[in-house]
């Protein structure tokens, strides 16, 4: 008994950097995800597509000779552009959001695969990706260089957010989000402001997948599937540990600390002997049961979602 | 100010359920003109305010606010111009914002929106000696949810937000229907002061005959799409509401909201 709890302790405490490194980037996704989800109140599935395209355009560019560093705002913007793609298609062509966001998702996988040269992966192995720069330039093992760097590009953007969220144009996209009959009545272009708020949480969720690349050593064209629910669980556990927090940027913050504890529960659970292919079926029950959690705890769904 | 030359709309143009909304409407304000609008259910009321702001397009006509024609316009880009207050108190606010937010979001109403900061210090000091005046007692409540506010609060709120900026035309759509009596007529009260203060051009529906008669300098009546009567100054003065419900009756009008409304 005794050596069993001090294998899963060893073992729980060497994850640690890993699992903190993996705990910040998917934290910048899951301020992506807040975005769309709960500031444009836009579910938007589009990120599974892009978070492998910031991986796989930042791998492929990195292969072909590029500074690492340098890959990454182009990652960036490619998920930009595919967060103007969906929505354009709601917006203009006047397709239902959720069905917007599964078909540029559809669409990115084959030109994921293109990007890749018709293969489905890239190893960085051997080629100067991140993990290895920073390793050898600051001298200290992998794993802790990850976490730094992770931790930093993750404060960044919780500020950068923070900023342009308090900002006359990040306010409108709030308005927009909330109330669209109030945000047009005062002037404000809802269809630009939804482009620009889907064109921001799909960079952000680029830059996750480019950091995921770049930290791993590897892209795959299927490293993002589920991403979106992964997201959305990260973004609710935020919500239920800082519950009573109202102001922004404890919120975003929310969402990283979500995406951390989540995690954690995953290592501990994989720890405790639990199959790897169970993990979507309990993420998907620890999100339903999050989401319900409001209906539960008898406050209206409805107000609680715009509150939130 | 406002001119409104022939316009029709026509919802479900060219199928069975096809209904002429508005017919031929022409309508002119002055600047400073407060006009009350009344008429039974289905009448065209809310369908003329909704094209004057640009959220219903327009078969035929021009509409056109101080010499400039708006008609192709879609709605936020009238809304410089154009402010207006919605019947549901839940659809002039956005409940997730604070009050200055929600302010200053209009405040820069018909301007392009930049990445200055949204609330300044300055502005947060304007709006709080904005609302001290109106005394709704939210002038320490700046910060606060919108979403925790009464629905009278929002309404007076929206209305602060609409004429924030003095907008060349203020319509509102039954602002106080969905209030309780006392806090209708205090919004009523609050409109009366900011319109006359600041020479507001204004359009106000209504189902209540006596606030039809005494708010604002003119009154139109709408029957079946068309404006079938209008009385302004001293022959406003003048009618009684028994004048207004006779006028009613002579067009075979049964309607019960306007029957309760007195």
């Amino acid at each position: 008994m005794t050596s069993i709890l001090a294998s899963f302790f060893t073992g729980f405490v060497n994850s640690l950097p890993t699992t903190f490194t993996e705990g910040f980037v998917w934290g910048i996704l899951a301020m992506g995800v807040y975005i769309s989800y709960r500031v444009l109140d836009v579910p938007d599935m589009t990120v599974d597509g892009s978070l492998a395209l910031g991986g796989i355009v930042s791998a492929m560019l990195t292969v072909n000779g590029w500074n690492v560093f340098l890959t990454i705002p182009i990652a960036i913007l490619c998920g930009a552009l595919a967060g103007v793609v969906t929505a354009l298609l709601h917006t203009k062509l006047k397709i239902p959001a959720i069905l917007s966001g599964i078909l540029t998702m559809f669409a990115l996988y084959s030109i994921n695969i293109r990007i890749l040269g018709n293969r489905s992966s890239q190893s960085l192995v051997g080629l100067p990706s991140v993990k290895d720069s920073l390793s050898s330039l600051f001298n200290i093992p992998f794993q802790y260089s990850n976490l730094i760097f992770a931790f930093i590009v993750m404060a960044i953007i919780v500020a950068i957010l923070y900023w342009f969220f308090g900002t006359q144009l990040g306010s409108s996209i709030r308005a927009t989000g909330c109330n669209i009959d109030m945000a047009r009545a005062q002037g404000i272009n809802t269809d630009n402001m939804k482009i620009l708020g889907l064109a921001i949480s799909n960079a952000i969720a680029a830059l996750a997948g480019c950091l995921l690349t770049q930290l791993q050593g590897s892209a795959d064209v299927n490293m993002a599937s589920g991403t979106i629910v992964i997201g959305l669980a990260s973004v609710v556990i935020g919500e239920i540990i800082f519950s009573n927090k109202v102001s922004f940027w404890l919120k975003l913050s929310g969402a990283v600390v979500g995406a951390t504890v989540y995690r954690l529960i995953i290592v501990i659970a994989l720890l405790l002997g639990m199959p790897t292919s169970d993990l979507k079926l309990v993420t998907a029950l620890l999100v339903a049961i999050a989401l319900a959690l409001p209906l539960i705890k008898g406050i209206k769904a409805k107000g609680g979602r715009k509150n939130a | 100010m406002l001119d409104v030359r022939n316009i029709s709309v026509i919802f479900n143009q060219g199928t069975p359920n096809e209904k002429v909304a508005l017919d031929n409407v022409s309508l002119h304000l002055d600047e400073g003109d407060f006009v009350t609008v009344i008429g039974g259910n289905g009448a065209g009321k809310s369908t003329l305010l909704n094209s004057i702001a640009g959220t219903l397009n327009v078969a035929s006509g021009n509409i056109c606010i101080d010499g400039k024609d708006v008609t192709r316009l879609p709605d936020f880009k009238r809304a410089g111009e154009v402010a207006r207050v919605f019947q549901d108190p839940m659809k002039g606010t956005a409940s997730s914002m604070n009050i200055e937010e929600n302010l200053a979001l209009a405040m820069s109403r018909g301007k392009r929106r930049t990445l200055k900061w949204n609330v300044t210090n300055a502005e947060s000091h304007q709006f709080k000696q904005m609302l001290t005046q109106l005394n709704l007692g939210l002038e320490d409540r700046l910060d606060c949810k919108v979403s925790l506010l009464s629905g009278g609060q929002r309404q007076a709120l929206t209305l602060l937000m609409a004429t924030i900026n003095k907008p060349k035309l203020l319509l509102l759509d039954e602002h106080t229907a969905a209030l309780d009596p006392g806090t209708a007529s205090k919004v009523l009260a609050m409109t009366e002061s900011i319109t006359s203060e600041n020479n507001q051009t204004t359009l106000m529906i209504t189902h209540n005959m006596r606030d039809a008669l005494q708010y604002g300098n003119r009154l139109i009546m709408m029957h079946n799409g068309r404006i079938i009567f209008q009385a302004q100054g001293e022959e406003k003065k003048k009618l009684t509401v028994q004048d207004l419900l006779n006028k009613f009756a002579t067009l075979g009008e049964e309607n019960d909201r306007i029957m309760l409304a007195n």
